[in-house]
């Protein structure tokens, strides 16, 4: 009885997967090159920043909101993720990005402590909606670098961008 | 639950899955694009179809003839980054992945130096960040060679070559031993940034005043007040001149001007007087009438 309501949850998980959570959560340790010290509460707020900005990713990719981009993404990243949003609504169509899992490592920290460089092994899946019409759903693996920034409360994202593993 | 009933839904979950999603192919998809490059995607079959490209970065919407290829235009895709493109026609979804690649050559640096304003002849006290991208504004991940140059006049620059990993690239440089303002320059391939560092004097060496009476005061100047490679202090420095007599302490504070501080306290015979400006002390005077 055991194994098959084993098999039977995992299959439920899998039908459930788009729910609001970041999936598992892996934080390499930090091996800087450089000589400043990144303290351990700056490396818990950075990746729960960062965490915290693909949820928002997310939502905004999944209502076609930019406004929601400003609460963890400035700059380049905010610019660019609101054309994202824009071009969706034009052509009638919303995406959503459901993580499974994340395997951050901390790979650089400028000297003067302005900016923070991650990358992140991130697998999720992608789903994809026209005018509300589910067209497909992936599963993807990738290699994110995200560059933050710190704000008056918090990192905010500069930069995200998947590279080519 | 008995095993077959939990097998039965699992597989009816599948199915619904799969029925959303119609017959899922392999989209035939370059491997990589670099951003910006014109491309085409292959298609098979006849009739009419749409695809998608989507990533966080960019979203794309063509309709397609099958069987004829799919053309993207240079700039049509310029945002490095994972993609899935799904081309859904009729009963059939094809599917695949591919990466949009930075340009090599740099076209512009994210150039951050610090501080802005320091003493001569301190040893990596200036640092410089680097942030490399592409004309379309992506992060250059690839190794990336950047020089970094930090020159003042009369004096042989510094440089020092790092090559950037993931598109970042820092270093750290010496200022010089002559006040002035460096010229603090980063490039990468033809594209470079300047930022301009303001050297000042360290601290006074050799802090030295001199005394003498001017009807009931004395009368304190120091020397011309030069740090320890010679140059001459900021005008402004403050310098405290104590007076101490007969238990009491009279202290004044005094900015340099042109090069040297001057103030007066009263001439009390048998005073001790004494010269400081920040953590620089100087010489003592016993004050006996005379210096």
């Amino acid at each position: 009885m055991t194994r098959p309501m084993t098999i039977l949850c995992c299959f439920l998980v899998a039908a459930g997967a788009f729910a609001s959570d970041q999936g598992s959560v892996t934080v390499e340790p930090t091996a800087l090159q450089v000589p400043r010290q990144l303290a351990k509460q700056t490396e818990a707020a950075v990746v729960r920043d960062y965490l915290d900005a693909w949820q928002t990713l997310d939502a905004a990719l999944n209502q076609n909101q930019v406004d929601l981009l400003n609460q963890d993404f400035a700059g380049l990243a905010r610019e660019r993720f609101a054309a994202t949003i824009a071009d969706q609504a034009r052509l009638g169509l919303r995406s959503h990005y459901q993580e499974r899992s994340h395997d951050i490592k901390i790979i650089f920290y400028s000297p003067e402590g302005l900016s923070i460089q991650l990358i992140d092994d991130i697998s999720y899946d992608v789903e994809l909606l026209d005018h509300d019409r589910v067209i497909a759903s992936q599963p993807v693996r990738a290699r994110y670098v995200a560059v933050l920034t710190p704000t008056e409360v918090r990192w905010k994202v500069r930069v995200l961008q998947a590279e080519q593993k | 639950m008995s095993w077959p009933r939990a097998g039965l839904l699992a597989l009816m979950i599948s199915a619904a899955l799969v029925a959303a999603n119609g017959q899922s192919e392999d989209l035939n998809l370059p491997k990589t694009v670099v951003a910006g490059a014109a491309f085409s995607i292959p298609t098979t079959g006849s009739g009419q179809a749409v695809l998608y490209i989507m990533g966080p970065s960019q979203v794309l919407k063509r309709d397609a003839q099958l069987g004829q290829p799919i053309e993207f235009a240079a700039g049509d895709l310029d945002n490095a980054g994972h993609y899935v493109a799904v081309l859904s026609g009729g009963s059939s979804t094809q599917t695949g992945e591919f990466d949009v690649v930075p340009a090599r050559q740099p076209a512009s640096l994210s150039f951050l130096a610090r501080p802005s304003r320091i003493p001569v002849n301190l040893q990596n006290g200036i640092t410089a960040a680097v942030y490399v991208f592409d004309s379309y504004q992506n992060l250059i991940t690839s190794p990336t060679p950047v020089s970094f140059q930090l020159s003042v006049a009369s004096a042989p620059a510094q440089t020092r070559t790092v090559v950037s990993n993931q598109g970042a690239a820092w270093t750290g440089m010496n200022s010089a031993t002559k006040e002035g303002n460096a010229k603090f320059v980063a490039q990468a391939g033809d594209v470079s940034s300047v930022r301009v560092i303001q050297q000042v004097p360290g601290d006074p060496c050799g802090l030295k005043m001199s005394a003498h009476k001017v009807g009931d005061k004395i009368d304190l100047q120091t020397d011309p007040l030069r740090d320890c490679n010679g140059n001459a202090v900021t005008d402004g420095t403050v310098v405290t001149f104590t007076e101490s007599w007969n238990g009491s302490q009279t202290t004044v504070d005094v900015p340099v001007k042109h090069g040297i501080a001057e103030a007066q306290v009263p001439a009390n015979i048998g005073a001790r007087i004494s010269v400081a400006t920040g953590v620089v002390m100087g010489n003592e005077i016993r004050w006996e009438g005379h210096e």
